[in-house]
């Protein structure tokens, strides 16, 4: 479990994040979203300690990260996997070799066990035929499943994602939100996902917050979020208009006072095909 | 920022380095691979320009030397001892801090920049003993190798510009190069390639280590790397020779 307390970094005068406390869930997906430039990726590379925050504890089992001596965090850094915004895949090595780089350095198993788990990790997300394939020769999307694959090719208890469908079409956006799910799910790990996407909110936001400022500005879950009271977060939402009409609308179908009519494409498809 | 600053990122940039690799055999092919890299990718324009240098030390060498007294075959001796002296370590080390130099600022700068850096550190790596050492120890492997084909090639292109520009015959050369040589001096050779090697890698790797920013960083990051490396390369140069000819 990740436990964060009093969290403060600054850049200069610019104070990037002002106090930040929280729990993340185990076992689930938490999401930190906010406008760009509010910090989000300040404050998972505190997390995972590529930053040195100026005060506060960052907890992995009740172990703080922040005074831990290299050698611990390199212990602690075992059982981190992270896909990195813009991938970070090395462009030098294929893809088989960027999934199998953290087997070569860390595992002892021969070729064939270390090439396998490679093929596991590939299958898992989904991609086939590309063990040869250089970075360059991927697409966005592709590249951040190549970059989930390389981050649990070592079955790590905590996942983060910083903005994993940043420059993706809403498609494969979504193809990557389900792929983080289900790996949470499926091996019960500790998902930390950065993002600005509503879509990815709804989709699969188990917990959120709300950073604003430098402030944990709310928190929550997908199920609340949309029913908030806060005026700073629905500012941020419902950004767009069709997403407030979206938003009155489910709040006059809740009310009973409209059918809810969203699944009437589904209903008419399957009528014409009982009809055949 | 100040240049003590950056003198004390650039030594903590150098203890980093020193801690037990994660894995032995990675880090071995790390340092094979670079020393390719480094030996193989500049070995061509070290044989073209040693060449060329010492044929053009035997014309220049000749132009100068208008006394009938002096034997034809000092030309070999000189032209054998401003190669081994200089121009075989300092000359084609300035070359190599241009060519290996932006090579490893302009690679390092690449990773930091698309976050393969982070990534590495993520995964439990020291990156300043897997990126940064290998390509410093393989400097210090292959560079003064260079230095010594490159001697050797200088000496040899001088050779062949004295016969066909028919200023001094091969043989009479050959005796020349027999002439007054003193071991010591490629002794000295040596310490200036050892020490320009360890500047021409670590300068560069320490600016590309610590870029901030997107492209137009990394060029200007490369760029800054040769300059100072060059500068480095003169300066010590100088203090080598106070130091080790007296
Ligand atoms: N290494 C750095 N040095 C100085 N300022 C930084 C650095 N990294 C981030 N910042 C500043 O921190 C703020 C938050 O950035 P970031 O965490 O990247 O935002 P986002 O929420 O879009 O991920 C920005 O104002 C940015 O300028
Ligand atoms: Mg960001």
């Amino acid at each position: 479990m990740i436990e964060v307390r009093n969290l403060k970094k600054s850049f200069g005068a610019n104070t990037v994040l002002n106090d930040v406390s929280v729990q993340m869930q185990p076992g689930k997906c938490n999401l930190i979203i906010g406008a760009s430039g509010s910090g989000k990726t300040v404050f998972m590379k505190c997390l995972v300690g590529l930053l040195q925050p100026d005060s506060g504890e960052i907890l992995y089992q009740g172990q703080d990260l922040t005074t831990m001596t290299t050698a611990e965090k390199k212990e602690i850094r075992k059982q981190i996997g992270m896909l990195f915004q813009g991938s970070a895949l090395f462009d030098s090595q294929t893809v088989e070799k960027n999934i199998m780089f953290p087997l070569n350095m860390f595992s002892r198993d021969s070729y064939a066990v270390k090439l396998k788990r490679v093929n596991e990790a590939l299958e898992r997300v989904n991609l086939k035929d590309v063990n040869k394939k250089f970075p360059a020769e991927l697409s966005g999307g592709m590249k951040k499943r190549v970059g989930i694959a390389r981050a649990i090719v070592l079955n790590p208890q905590y996942l983060f994602c910083d903005e994993p469908n940043s420059g993706l079409d809403p498609m494969t956006s979504m193809v990557i939100d389900k792929l983080i799910m289900e790996i949470t799910k499926e091996y019960n790990i500790t998902t930390i996902v950065n993002t600005h996407d509503m879509n990815s909110v709804m989709e699969i936001g188990d917990h959120i917050l709300y950073m604003h400022k430098g402030l944990k500005e709310w928190e929550g879950t997908n199920k609340e979020i949309i029913f908030s009271k806060n005026e700073l977060l629905n500012e941020f939402i419902f950004a767009s208009e069709f997403l407030k009409d979206a938003k009155d609308m489910r709040m006059l179908e809740l009310s009973g006072k409209i059918a809810n009519q969203r699944n009437m494409d589904d209903l008419m498809n399957n009528e014409g095909s009982t009809r055949q | 920022m100040n240049f003590f600053t950056e003198l004390g990122r650039f030594l903590l940039l150098l203890k980093g380095m020193f801690s037990r690799p994660e894995n032995g055999r990675v880090y071995w092919k790390e340092l094979m691979h670079q020393c390719s890299e480094i030996g193989i990718g500049s070995l061509g324009i070290v044989v073209v320009i040693s060449f060329f240098m010492g044929a053009v030390s035997t014309l220049q060498t000749a132009y100068q030397l208008v006394s009938p007294v002096i034997p034809k075959s000092t030309i070999a001796q000189i032209v054998r001892d401003t190669m081994i002296l200089e121009f075989a370590p300092t000359l084609i080390c300035v070359v190599l801090a241009g060519v290996v130099g932006s090579k490893i600022a302009s690679e390092l700068g690449n990773m930091r920049v698309s976050e393969q850096i982070d990534a590495l550190e993520i995964m439990g790596v020291n990156t300043k003993a897997y990126l940064v050492a290998p390509k410093i120890l393989a400097a210090m492997i292959v560079i003064p190798l260079l230095v010594v084909i490159s001697a050797a090639l200088g000496i040899y292109g001088g050779r062949v510009a004295g016969s066909a520009s028919g200023i001094l015959a091969a043989n009479v050369y050959d005796k020349g190069l027999h002439e007054n040589f003193v071991p010591y001096n490629v002794f000295f050779a040596l310490t200036k390639a050892y020490t320009f090697a360890f500047l021409i890698s670590s300068i560069p790797a320490y600016y590309g280590y610590h870029v901030q920013g997107g492209a137009l960083e990394i060029g200007r990051a490369s760029t800054k790397a040769v300059v100072v490396s060059c500068v480095a390369i003169l300066f010590a140069d100088y203090i080598l020779a106070a130091l080790l000819l007296q």
